[in-house]
């Protein structure tokens, strides 16, 4: 009760508050369009390697370099980088406090993630190219 | 940061013991949340011992009879008692529902008793709700028209426009579900709740309303209604069978939809 008792503003104008942010659609629709196209991929990717179990590297880049594994191994690295950040972004939303904190935390998750979607990008294109 | 754990002041301490009448035969333990503003202290799990041969079905039945015979401090909101009010909605045996409509007998071994969970307690249980009362205050709960009515008839539905608000209207607005949301016990200063949500959709799918566009423009929002990350306890702690998971979905549609 004493964080009501320290604030007289009206229960109304607290949740009015600031108002209606005018958006968070398209980060749902994203994460749901992301988790759906992640299922396939995922699925092409796991038993490729598993099928590729204790080759040697020769082998596994030459796998890599042929353009439709590595168009799609791209594809995996960018749906995934960006599921990931859009996910973290909900988790930081729900449990950080206060606000200034959810948007650096959030700028930090972004940066992250583009760099090793970036890093794993580039490797991919180095076997392939 | 979510707090995770109680503040030391609301660490539940062992209360005391009302044994049953001597000679009772048919004797049920009711565990009920005490806290009392007044004293300063922690609150306390009381218990008392109820025969049930003297007692009404209901887990209200059972409180009436502990306030009436035993205990006149024991403090709750009761109104109806027959689940059309919504006053008595409370946490009986770790699931939020009304103890108007809960039999005592579908409870095995001891009937714990706590307030609706994460609201400030204004005495035993007796959650503060004058938050989640703006928040409903804040999406409008009217109908909202320009065009004047028939000034001889009401405003018409068809009977399939009308069907559209089954699974809505029934609504008695007991919170049970909104105090029953992890997503609304962290951010429920900012997201506005299953409860408040599904009124919200109540008047979004009325055909009577023409105000549907500025209704889904005050819900676009990342805490108002995305904070709904389909958990689902809502629509399982409903004590009037309700789906309100379900109706915030039908917003996100639409709001998606409307996107294009």
């Amino acid at each position: 009760m004493t964080e009501h008792q320290s604030r007289l503003q009206t229960p109304l104008g607290r949740v009015r508050g600031a108002g209606s942010a005018k958006g968070g659609t398209h980060h749902w629709w994203m994460q749901r369009v992301t988790s759906l196209s992640l299922l396939p991929l995922m699925i092409w990717f796991a038993f490729s390697i598993a099928a590729k179990a204790g080759a040697p590297w020769e082998v596994m880049a030459e796998w890599i370099g042929r353009p439709v594994n590595a168009v799609l191994l791209i594809v995996l690295i960018a749906v995934g980088f960006y599921h990931t950040a859009s996910g973290l972004q909900v988790v930081v939303e729900d449990y950080v406090r206060p606000e200034r904190a959810v948007m650096l935390s959030n700028l930090a998750i972004k940066a992250v993630c583009v760099l090793l979607g970036l890093l794993a990008a580039l490797s991919v294109l180095r076997l392939a190219i | 940061m979510a707090t995770f754990t109680l503040p030391k002041n609301s660490t539940v301490q062992p209360g005391q013991t009302y044994k049953a009448e001597a000679g009772a035969t048919n004797v049920r333990s009711f565990k009920i949340y005490r806290w009392d503003p007044d004293t300063g202290e922690n609150p306390r799990m009381d218990t008392y011992e109820i025969d049930l041969d003297k007692c009404g079905p209901m887990v209200l039945d059972a409180l009436i009879k502990i306030k009436n015979e035993t205990d006149s401090t024991l403090t709750f909101r009761r109104s109806c008692r027959e689940g059309i009010c919504g006053s008595c909605a409370m946490n009986i045996d770790g699931l939020n529902t009304l103890a108007c409509l809960k039999p005592i007998e579908d409870v095995t071994g001891a009937v714990r008793i706590n307030p609706l969970p994460h609201m400030p307690v204004v005495k035993d249980l007796v959650p503060d709700l004058s938050q989640i009362y703006a928040q409903l205050t804040s999406i409008q709960p009217w109908l909202k028209a320009d065009t004047a009515p028939p000034p001889d008839s009401e405003r018409l539905q068809s009977k399939e426009e009308r069907a559209k608000l089954d699974g809505l209207w029934e609504c008695i607005l007991c919170f049970c579900c909104s105090t029953a949301c992890p997503s609304y016990w962290w951010n429920g200063d900012r997201y506005l709740g299953p409860a408040v949500l599904l009124q919200a959709y109540r008047w979004i799918a009325d055909s009577r309303d023409e105000y549907q566009g500025e209704r889904l423009d005050q819900l676009q929002d990342p805490f108002r209604l995305y904070r709904c990350h389909t958990i689902m306890n809502c629509a399982r702690t409903c004590p009037k069978g309700l789906n309100p998971a379900q109706a915030i979905g039908e917003i996100k549609v639409l709001l998606a939809e409307r996107e294009g």
